[in-house]
């Protein structure tokens, strides 16, 4: 009988180390102009992926999932904050969900 | 100490629509959870020392089928291999004089949201900024596991399915803005949906190692037919 504590401390310990080990080592300034322009690069790119087509699913139908899509993309390309493209998004969930489910 | 104080405040905010998405999904991690037979603490400690929703996820179905504990680790590492990337973009938003501490901390809780709010500030990142969000999305990711396993049915349905758009929504918030003032970042956002969804048809690999490979590939394409010049990377 494997015991919970310790699978949830070799969890918090490999999470740990993955996400402290490249902030703690790497503190200089990274010279190589590839390995510069692939990390600017990473957070678009990473987040891009996450998000679609993750968000089509996430919902009870992929009709409300396809607006929030949608509902996003316009908000955020009018800049609206943060908060704002978040709640909206979930709001016409929420609306379209009532009309057609 | 005001500016440390503004820039907590501006992490507070920032952080409310992350520990309201996290509420919500952690609502459904709590839910999977009991279903692997952990108790309600056990789940909460598990969100409080982890912040991994993925890991999450794999790690109490791991614990439900009894795998060995060297399992436990290899999932890990591989479900959350995409948090050593951005820990690694987070290393060049820091001032190089930032201390170990304040690197740990932030390291502490490295997720897609906390990291997708702080690399979008603009010059270095004030580890204060950082803090704030944690403040509030931390508590949101552990009660809201705990409420979970407690209470898991109750919830609306609808609600729940509302609220799991949340965190993309704010994703979008993140990358759309710069992709307006640079047709570059537009078409590589294009062609990170375009991919994502294609591969996202192929089932064998799972959904963590498709955001894996498809940012390395993706950003090292980029990296070598669009070099960035020094004054954008700043």
């Amino acid at each position: 009988m494997n015991n919970t504590y310790i699978y949830i401390a070799i969890m918090a310990a490999t999470i740990f180390l993955i996400r402290a080990l490249p902030l703690t080592l790497i503190r200089k300034k990274i010279k190589n102009r590839t390995l510069r322009s692939f990390l600017y690069y990473v957070p678009y790119v990473t987040l891009a992926v996450m998000t679609f087509p993750a968000i089509i699913h996430a919902t009870n139908s992929i009709y409300s999932g396809i607006l929030a899509l949608i509902t996003g993309i316009i908000l955020a390309y009018f800049k609206v904050s943060l908060f704002g493209v978040s709640v909206v998004s979930c709001a016409a969930v929420f609306l379209i969900e009532l009309l057609i489910i | 100490m005001t500016d440390k104080l503004k820039y907590y405040k501006k992490g507070l905010r920032d952080g409310i629509p992350i520990g309201l998405g996290y509420f919500a999904v952690a609502f459904t991690l709590g839910i999977m959870a009991q279903k692997n037979g952990l108790t309600p603490f056990q789940a909460m400690l598990t969100a409080l020392l982890t912040n991994a929703s993925a890991g999450g996820f794999a790690g109490f179905e791991l614990m439900g089928a009894m795998a060995p504990y060297w399992q436990m680790a290899l999932m890990q590492l591989v479900v959350n291999a995409r948090y050593l990337l951005m820990s690694c973009a987070l290393s060049q938003k820091l001032s190089p004089e930032t201390s170990t501490l304040h690197r740990s901390i932030i390291a502490f809780d490295v997720t897609d949201e906390i990291f997708g709010i702080s690399i979008a500030q603009k010059g270095y990142l004030n580890p204060f900024y950082t803090y704030g969000a944690m403040t509030v999305s931390i508590p949101g990711w552990a009660i809201g596991t705990f409420l979970g396993v407690v209470m898991g049915n109750i919830l609306p349905l609808r609600l729940v399915s509302a609220l799991s758009v949340g965190l993309y929504g704010m994703f979008l918030a993140i990358i759309i803005p710069p992709a307006r003032e640079n047709r570059i970042i537009a078409g590589i956002i294009a062609v990170s949906f375009a991919l994502s969804f294609a591969f996202s048809f192929i089932t064998q690999i799972p959904e963590g190692m498709r955001v894996i490979i498809l940012t390395v590939v993706i950003s090292l394409a980029a990296a070598l037919l669009f070099p960035v010049k020094e004054e954008e990377d700043e």
